[in-house]
């Protein structure tokens, strides 16, 4: 069954936490990996790819680019599942 | 100008205890900090060898889950160490362009390495992790410790098998007398209890086999000894010019003397019988500390419990000191601890600034039955180390011929 998409911003949150130690409070739609969160290209590949274990989803390479907020990623997973 | 350069901390994570002094006096104590292993890949790899010394307390119960997640164990244990001894050392405030790293390992990051590699055969190249490499690399140690203290003056990594952190602690010194920096964190690190290295270390027959009475299979000396037993873990010692030390009044546990460094071109694992690298390295030492060898009170062993490992040390020794061999009283510490590999050194170097802080040289257990053929006077309970100026070594040999030898005076 799908999750909804409050129920993926909080496992990704926790994947967020896992690798970077950020709070997942502070892990929220508007946020910016690298401009508010402060997360290198290759933390971002790591929950990338800790992502798509969790939520059973294939994210491109090409596409990783784009996520540039918590918000882009949610929603990309969300349709994704 | 030849600089006095004093040891100002101490830090470490072994299989005895997740610090130095619960190390250390559980070394008094006589205990052994070797166990069976009751992880399941044991009996699924029908390994000929189930026991080892694990770290007493587990990385991750220490550091945070992101440092569990991108540092190896091997790095993990040395984070752990660095930073009791930087916090030992009172937290110096110092220039960061002229504080550097020495850290050391055997082997690095083989956890790492070989999960990786189990990554990429059970679910191909896009689940390996975009960290692997960092961990992996035998610079990673060093390297996490470096950030972590902001380190700006080189940081490196000696790699020579079991002589590897002892190798550090020498290295340190040429650093400090070079003039261009004045405090370094050395030691070395192994996390290595992984199914492949134990099935490699058997195969080569250089592991005991005791695996019913895994606390008394670490027995240097002993005429039943059959081979070392590995440990893990970490040891770190902050090492500054005396100068430097005074100027911020800092405590000194000892003063490091002499370190030095000689290759046997003889075997790429036997040592070489007659000794003569490994006696060359001691006398390199003592020449550097500006020491005669009746000096000598005290040393720390490499004593692995190997059957020819501890006969050629013997031979070493006894070329150097001749009969003032019989003045000295020798610890074997690996008997408790297990034998670190790149990390050995380092935790004996700690054993023996301690033995002469303390005036108090560490007991070697499991020494029931004395081999004739090694007739040295072998500490087997916490012995007084005699008052005034006194010296003590600190002996490593590795795979590939290395000698590593580090030399310490009593400070108070």
């Amino acid at each position: 069954m799908a999750l909804s998409q409050t129920e993926v911003l909080a496992g990704l949150a926790e994947i967020v936490n896992e690798e970077t130690g950020i709070d997942t409070s502070s892990v929220q739609m508007d946020k910016s990996f690298v401009d508010d969160l402060d997360i290198d290209s290759i933390s971002m590949l790591t929950i990338v790819m800790n992502a798509e274990g969790k939520f059973g989803v294939t994210i491109p390479e090409e596409k990783v680019a784009d996520l540039k907020t918590v918000g882009d990623a949610v929603n990309f997973i969300t349709d994704a599942q | 100008m030849t600089r006095k350069i004093v040891v100002t901390g101490l830090g470490a994570t072994t299989p005895l205890g997740g610090d130095v002094q619960t190390t250390w006096r559980a070394l008094l104590a006589g205990e052994s900090g070797i166990t069976t292993l009751e992880q399941e890949w044991v009996a699924r790899h029908q390994l000929p060898v189930t026991f080892a010394g694990q770290a007493k307390v587990k990385a991750k119960d220490v550091l945070s889950v992101p440092e569990t997640k991108r540092l190896d164990p091997s790095s993990q244990f040395a984070l752990i160490a660095a930073r009791e001894a930087w916090a030992d050392a009172g937290t110096p405030e110092v220039d960061p362009e002229r504080l550097a790293v020495e850290f050391a390992t055997g082997i690095g990051g083989v956890w790492t390495l070989l999960d990786a590699y189990d990554t990429l055969n059970e679910h191909g190249p896009r689940r390996v992790l975009p960290m692997t490499v960092p961990m992996l690399m035998p610079n990673g140690p060093a390297a996490a410790i470096g950030m972590d203290i902001a380190a700006r003056g080189g940081v490196r990594t000696a790699v020579s098998a079991c002589a590897s952190s002892t190798e550090a602690i020498a290295n340190a010194i040429t650093r400090l007398q070079s003039g261009d920096i004045d405090i370094v964190v050395a030691g070395g690190c192994e996390a290595a209890i992984h199914p492949l290295p134990i099935a490699a270390f058997a195969s080569m027959h250089a592991v005991s086999r005791n695996n019913e009475n895994p606390a008394q299979a670490s027995r240097p000396y002993d005429v039943a000894r059959d081979g070392f037993v590995m440990g893990e873990g970490a040891g770190a010692l902050v090492i500054e010019t005396e100068e430097h030390a005074k100027a911020r009044g800092a405590k000194i546990y000892a003063y490091l003397v002499g370190g030095a460094v000689t290759s046997d071109a003889h075997h790429i694992t036997a040592p070489d019988p007659e000794g003569t690298g490994a006696a060359r390295a001691v006398i390199a030492a003592l020449k550097q500390a500006g020491a005669a060898v009746e000096e000598v009170v005290h040393i720390n062993a490499h004593a692995t419990s190997t059957p020819v490992g501890d006969i050629a040390e013997y031979t070493a020794l006894k070329r150097v000191f001749g009969d003032h061999l019989e003045k000295i009283c020798v610890s074997a510490t690996k008997s408790s601890t297990g034998h670190l590999l790149g990390g050995a050194g380092a935790i004996e170097a700690i054993f023996t600034v301690l033995a002469l802080h303390e005036r108090l040289a560490p007991p070697t257990i499991n020494l029931d039955n004395q081999d004739p053929a090694i007739p040295l006077d072998v500490v087997t309970a916490p012995r007084k180390l005699p008052a005034g100026e006194i010296l003590a070594i600190s002996n490593s040999f590795g795979f590939g011929g290395h000698n590593a030898v580090v030399a310490f005076k009593s400070a108070n």
